[in-house]
């Protein structure tokens, strides 16, 4: 089980992928705005999304979980 | 028995080294003998070995469990340290910190790089009083060091533990390699974290490879096997002088590696947009050339050595991939280290820059990101090599100061067209100018506003208006940068400044 946690502070711009989706290593699972950049975060292993974390909007702050894959 | 035989037999036994249970202990994790890691650094072997009878009376401790000498690294001599640690786990009694301090001072006179091959599990406690506290104990091991530190090159392999004291061993290394697994730093064992400070954690988690390849940014470079630790210093120091007094040989050039995208494609249009700035660097340095330092530690800085037509730069790269490429606490030391390193070795720098700015908020602020920061702008700054700065997409408030902005002497400020330079971003910029009168305005009246504000902003901050001030050097087209760089670095070789005359600055650290 992998926790998908944000690398640096800023607002939840998108979401793009579903709960119950499977995933591969480097695939996106929600793009951060920050510092007027998107910024990606991506799983660092394959497996499932099991749960997400966030919604669009939310603030996050560095650490934060914000999604769990399940291999 | 003739003295000679008796000579021939004592060497033989030395060169066994521990006992045989130690050699099969060590070949079980994947750990090679110390002479045979000697055998794979060096061109043919070692020239010669120093002060190998070192404890030979006591018959147990081959060479002290250190094998010290010089060898050929690429043709060129360099002093190795390198721990036994099939002799009592490689630890250090008085004659293996004699034997330690007087390579260093060799290195020193020579002023040939320094190796060492750490695998050691620190003091013996039973020797203490003869190799801790004293004037040629352990302490003036690290004295050496720093006193060595940007006069040679100074290349750590970690193999195997680093322990307590033993561990600024590697801290005073110009770079230090880790083999996944086996190696490990720590000042305090587990087992000794849970005695004195109740804490319960695994030897992995609190000083292994990964650990500070990554996180604590202590080691520099993470690989699988010794062979591969082995394979990267030979590489590594192919890009170094020997000394300061040197500069870094130029070899044969090699073209690009050729893409089917141009730089001009891996642009995005979307200023906000990440892209890999590792496809930019591939596009303008010799095939094969990028020797990476830090790969894993504060990706959104990219640092590394590369050639561009034969000769050696210094690459201090934002990673627009990664966190946006804002500067944070520990990409901002990243960078001074490598811009130090860089610059002791007459390795002229580049610097791209595509850089949203500094990281702000809280956590960044708590982290002292200002001091971080000061010491990325002091290291960039002093600098004397040729220094070219590259702004590729946006260098926005101090992040154009960090990527040696004009203001720092670099040698030229290029902009590629598709450069902004400006205290901030257009989007920012107008919130912050507009903020009350975009707070009157209706809904519909908003977005018009705003777009007709920022447009007006991007004209303001145009590159062909900053270069008309002469505030950048050059607008280059991205697809002729790597020729550009090629025939500015060959001119700015001629370069030689003083920084200033003092003792030693203040570093803000």
């Amino acid at each position: 089980m992998e926790e998908v946690k944000a690398t640096m502070a800023g607002n939840v711009w998108k979401i793009v992928v579903k709960e119950g989706e499977q995933v591969e290593e480097d695939q996106d699972i929600v793009i951060l705005e920050s510092m007027k950049m998107e910024i990606p975060i991506a799983a660092e292993e394959d497996g499932t999304v099991k749960e997400l974390k966030v919604t669009e909007g939310d603030f996050v702050n560095e650490g934060d979980v914000i999604a769990i894959i399940e291999s | 028995m003739s003295y000679i035989d008796d000579l021939e037999q004592r060497i033989a036994k030395i060169e066994e080294g521990g006992s045989e249970k130690y050699h099969q202990k060590n070949e079980a994790k994947g750990k090679l003998f110390v002479r045979k890691r000697l055998e794979l650094m060096f061109d043919n072997g070692m020239d010669i070995e120093d002060a190998f009878f070192a404890n030979c009376i006591d018959g147990s401790l081959p060479s002290d469990g250190v094998v010290t000498g010089i060898g050929k690294v690429n043709g060129q001599d360099v002093a190795v340290m390198a721990n036994d640690s099939t002799v009592k786990a490689g630890s250090w009694g008085k004659r293996t910190v004699e034997k330690i301090l007087r390579i260093l001072e060799t290195a020193e006179k020579l002023e040939i790089p320094m190796i060492y091959l750490v695998d050691s599990a620190g003091a013996r406690i039973t020797d203490q009083i003869e190799m801790f506290p004293g004037r040629r104990g352990a302490g003036r091991i690290f004295h050496n060091q720093i006193k060595l530190s940007g006069r040679v090159p100074q290349v750590c392999l970690l193999f195997g533990p680093s322990a307590a004291g033993g561990a600024y061993i590697p801290a005073f290394c110009d770079i230090v390699i880790m083999v996944e697994g086996n190696a490990s730093m720590y000042l305090g064992s587990p087992r000794m974290a849970e005695k004195v400070i109740g804490e319960k954690v695994s030897l992995e988690e609190m000083g292994g490879a990964k650990m500070h390849a990554s996180v604590s940014g202590v080691g520099d470079v993470l690989v699988k096997t010794e062979e591969a630790a082995i394979d990267y210093t030979r590489n590594y120091l192919n890009y170094f002088p020997a000394s300061f007094r040197e500069k870094p040989k130029t070899i044969q050039a090699k073209e690009a590696k050729s893409f089917e995208k141009s730089i001009t494609d891996l642009i995005p249009e979307n200023d906000n947009a990440p892209f890999n700035m590792h496809d930019l660097i591939q596009q303008i340095i010799d095939e094969d050339s990028f020797c990476e330092v830090k790969k894993k530690f504060a990706k959104e800085l990219i640092t590394g050595l590369a050639r561009i037509d034969g000769r050696p730069v210094g690459i201090i790269a934002n990673q627009p991939k990664m966190k946006g490429g804002v500067l944070f606490p520990d990409s901002a030391d990243k960078a001074a280290k490598f811009i130090q390193l860089c610059d002791a070795f007459n390795i002229p720098l580049l610097f791209l820059a595509d850089i949203p700015g500094f990281m702000i908020g809280t956590k960044v602020e708590q982290a002292g990101i200002i001091r971080h920061g000061a010491k990325m702008l002091a290291a960039m700054s002093e600098a004397t090599v040729p220094k070219i700065s590259v702004v590729v997409r946006k260098a926005y408030g101090a992040g154009l100061y960090a990527m040696a902005g004009p203001a720092f002497e670099p040698d030229c400020c290029i902009a590629l067209p598709t450069a902004k330079i400006a205290v901030m971003g257009p989007e920012a910029a107008v919130n912050a100018v507009y903020a009350n009168k975009i707070a009157e305005l209706s809904e519909d009246e908003r977005a018009a506003f705003i777009k007709e504000k920022q447009e007006e902003y991007k004209e303001n901050i145009d590159i062909y208006r900053l270069a008309s001030e002469l505030v950048i050097d050059a607008v280059v087209n991205p697809d002729k940068l790597r020729e550009e760089l090629s025939r500015r670095f060959t001119i700015y070789e001629a370069k030689h400044v003083t920084f200033t005359e003092r003792k030693h600055g203040v570093y803000p650290v």
